[in-house]
């Protein structure tokens, strides 16, 4: 145990070596062509200042408009099938009616075809069908509404990252989580509510008249709000174009209104359907319908074949700013709403990083005294491995680019403690030994070989914690978990093998004399 | 100074001693049902809010001024000064702008300038799952480390480890609850780190049983279980001792945000110290640990 070959010298000093090499550009910044890594600790929002924010897709308005479309399909066949039915029910994500037992066997074959009951990958269905005597059930399968999910959330997510980078955002990290979820992550962020406010709209954009007639009840109208004013309009269900056929808008000015507006631009098919729409309906108001709010209902007054408009409703040029992004980044095909966030300014976090180092240096201090108090020159031997190892965590995370917080930072210091346990299994076993045994050398030896186990033993329990803490804990609590797991390693490294390695250098010296720890 | 040469009688009062982690363990079960724990919105759902004011403040002012606009209940403490405040909110805010209304109504309201250092909006469905996890996770750890000590040592010992650990778990739960300090996610990892660092110091007298029973087994099983406490105390108090430097270090100079976290780690090593001495090791008496490791006696005639 005390007898290190030159390879073993050699491959301990590499690592150490390599360890300094990616601690050092922790604390200075290098110019670029300095030999050393430039690679730092990956520091979390806590630390650096930052916004997580969780977003969850509302996908009930996509199953609706599914379950609507479905019975519209489905009432279609059954009239072509000749199926009479009646009770028809549109449930949540459930259809059923009622029928005549005499038809039950053209209804069977009618919904086990593939018209109505499409097929979802290789053995899915869309629908679960139940029939009963004279009654059937119709229901959309989890393959089904889980698919409507993964759909929405791919197209969120690209319009959601859209919206991001037009403010500006630097690097922002947006991944999905599980089914219906999105995360974004914002580092550097102070305040996420200009963002928060461009994600709370889903900015369906539609161009509707308003309806000629007042009668409310009338079918094809409803009734929608201004977005400004305490206004109600009677507003036309018939789409004339909607936000899909845009491909560009930008804020502006209106130096006649002396306002902010927004020009748009439309596609080819949108600026033809508009130029007929605008040529046929001259003197009409066209209603501007952002997410079910009228934004402006301007007259029309001259057919408009450029394909440019012009929104204006009495905007700041904030607000004109805002719809344009939203404009050019496209609708949501879901609302979505945040159901997590958490945000640190960076001041706080830098205090943060302050409060961990002070809190870091005391505790080592206290820890190193508290040594060489113990165990006098042995006590060095344990500092110094304990150095060693504090490189060493810090070096890990650099290169495998973790992310260290605040809670990761109590864990290394955490580890700083429980560190120099091995040192004191060993040493106090080293005492048991030196008392049966005459040559130093045989007690050390004895005490290292006997010590192994218990050291595994005991850091194998820490580690399961930490594995479970990793695989079961979110952000802040994960860096935790992650130094803790590092340091338990590290710490086997610079204890049982750095520092028996310092330890036999002394021991082999002093190998006649009488050694007291 | 060691504490090697002295032999202490750990076992004479192993009765009392268990009576007493008795006692602390039903006290505890019923702090934690009938007052319960001040949870944080990591598990109830809300909005906390750090603010920094530039002039100083008082938290009943605060509290006031925030009652004033309707968030449900609120909670303002001093956050280690009194320009520094911690505001609990019960309300999550559907509307997206939920924070920057809360801070123009305070400045307007206050007429002082206030900056929202930290800002955690937690929504039901996500607190409900933290909840989960959080519960399964102290589940997982703890049956992992029964499995463990299982395959390492006989499964006394593996009983024996987890009695003591789950006392220490519902221990430390007690303790949140009679303190009434805030519950959170960190300090649900402070309470399986306390699994793991209390495993540690339970393995490591086992360890010690075990090596005496290999070695002799003739010995009365609670005086060769004394002899491990004794033979191992000098390494568990001096270890429990640096843990606890740098965990003391933390909860003085780490700031407000670790003070929970350290707070529920150094009662944790205390009573993890605790039970390792005078909960799992005696527990093994009662168990009937097997004596002969060496070798297998075959008694069929």
């Amino acid at each position: 145990m005390l007898y290190f070959s030159r390879f073993k010298v050699f491959s301990i000093f590499l690592v150490l070596l390599v360890g300094i090499y990616f601690f050092i550009p922790n604390f200075f910044s290098l110019n670029k062509n300095f030999f050393l890594s430039n690679q730092k600790v990956n520091l979390g929002l806590d630390l650096q200042g930052g916004s997580y924010i969780l977003l969850e897709i509302d996908a009930k308005p996509l199953i609706d408009q599914k379950i609507q479309s479905k019975s519209l399909e489905l009432r279609r066949e059954l009239r072509k099938n000749n199926i009479s039915y009646n009770n028809f029910n549109v449930g949540k994500d459930t259809l059923s009616f009622n029928f005549d037992n005499k038809q039950k066997s053209t209804l069977n074959s009618l919904l086990s075809d593939n018209t109505i009951n499409n097929n979802i990958g290789p053995s899915g269905k869309e629908l679960l069908i139940i029939v009963n005597e004279n009654e059937a059930i119709i229901k959309f399968t989890n393959d089904l509404l889980n698919l409507i999910k993964k759909n929405a959330l791919e197209q969120s997510i690209e319009i959601v990252r859209n919206r991001i980078d037009e403010l500006g955002t630097k690097e922002p990290n947006i991944i999905t989580r599980g089914t219906d979820r999105i995360l974004v992550e914002l580092p550097g962020l102070k305040d996420p509510s200009e963002i928060k406010k461009l994600l709370g709209k889903t900015a369906k954009l539609t161009f509707r008249f308003l309806s000629n007639t007042n009668d409310e009840s009338s079918l094809g109208i409803e009734i929608l709000n201004s977005s400004k004013k305490d206004f109600k309009y009677n507003v036309e269900k018939r789409i004339i174009i909607s936000g899909e056929n845009l491909i560009d808008a930008q804020p502006g000015f209106d130096q006649v209104s002396n306002s902010s507006v927004v020009n748009f631009k439309l596609d080819t098919l949108g600026a033809r359907k508009f130029a007929l729409a605008s040529k046929n309906n001259i003197g009409r108001n066209l209603a501007i319908v952002l997410d079910n709010e009228v934004i402006s209902a301007p007259v029309i007054r001259d057919a408009i074949v450029t394909g440019n408009g012009q929104i204006s409703g009495n905007f700041s040029s904030k607000e004109a700013n805002e719809l344009a992004i939203l404009l050019r980044s496209g609708a949501l095909p879901a609302p979505l709403n945040i159901i997590e966030e958490r945000t640190v300014g960076p001041d706080l976090g830098k205090e943060s990083i302050e409060k961990g180092i002070i809190s870091l240096l005391i505790g080592m201090l206290l820890v190193i005294l508290y040594m060489i108090y113990n165990y006098k020159i042995f006590g060095v031997f344990a500092n110094i491995s304990l150095f060693a190892n504090l490189i060493l965590i810090i070096s890990i995370l650099s290169i495998f680019g973790s992310t260290l917080t605040l809670p990761g930072i109590a864990g290394i210091i955490l580890t700083v403690g429980m560190a120099v346990d091995s040192n004191v299994l060993i040493y106090e076993r080293v005492k048991e030994e030196l008392k049966i045994e005459k040559s130093n050398l045989i007690a050390f030896d004895t005490a290292y070989k006997k010590v192994l186990t218990t050291i595994l033993d005991s850091n194998i329990t820490t580690l399961i914690a930490a594995f479970v803490l990793y695989y079961m804990g979110s952000g802040p609590v994960k860096g935790f978990a992650i130094t803790l797991a590092i340091g338990i390693i590290s710490t086997f490294f610079t204890t049982y093998v750095f520092g028996r390695y310092l330890v036999s250098l002394y021991v082999k010296k002093n190998k006649d004399n009488l050694i007291k720890i | 100074m060691s504490l090697y040469d002295k032999h202490y009688n750990f076992l004479k009062f192993k009765n009392v001693f268990m009576s007493i982690s008795l006692v602390l363990f039903v006290i505890s079960i019923i702090f934690f049902f009938t007052k319960g724990l001040n949870l944080g919105v990591d598990f109830k759902g809300g909005t906390v809010i750090e603010m920094k004011f530039e002039q100083t403040n008082n938290s009943e002012d605060i509290r006031k001024s925030l009652l004033k606009i309707n968030l449900g209940d609120v909670k303002v403490k001093e956050f280690g000064s009194d320009k520094d405040f911690l505001a609990t909110i019960e309300q999550k805010g559907k509307n997206n702008d939920f924070v920057a209304s809360i801070k123009n109504h305070l400045e307007k309201d206050l007429n002082k300038k206030v900056d929202f250092r930290r800002v955690e909006v937690v929504g039901s469905k996500i607190s409900k799952e933290l909840t989960r996890d959080g519960i399964y996770s102290v589940i997982l750890a703890l049956i992992l480390m029964l499995v463990y000590i299982w395959f390492r040592f006989e499964w006394q010992f593996s009983l024996g480890s987890i009695i003591a650990l789950v006392h220490d778990v519902i221990i430390t739960i007690g303790a949140f609850s009679l303190i009434g300090y805030e519950f959170n996610l960190s300090i649900v990892a402070a309470i399986l780190t306390i699994v793991g660092y209390s495993m540690n110091d339970t393995v490591i007298i086992y360890d010690r049983i075990r090596e005496f029973l290999k070695k002799d087994d003739k010995k009365e099983l609670s005086e060769l279980i004394n002899d491990s406490i004794n033979s191992t105390l000098s390494r568990t108090l001096k270890t429990s001792g640096t843990t606890l430097l740098a965990l003391i270090s933390i909860y003085f100079f780490g700031g407000e945000i670790l003070k929970g976290f350290s707070f529920a780690l150094i009662w944790g090593i205390l009573i993890g110290t605790y039970s390792s001495i005078f909960v799992a090791s005696p527990i093994l008496i009662y168990f009937k640990v097997k004596r002969n490791w060496e070798e297998v006696i075959d008694t069929s005639p």
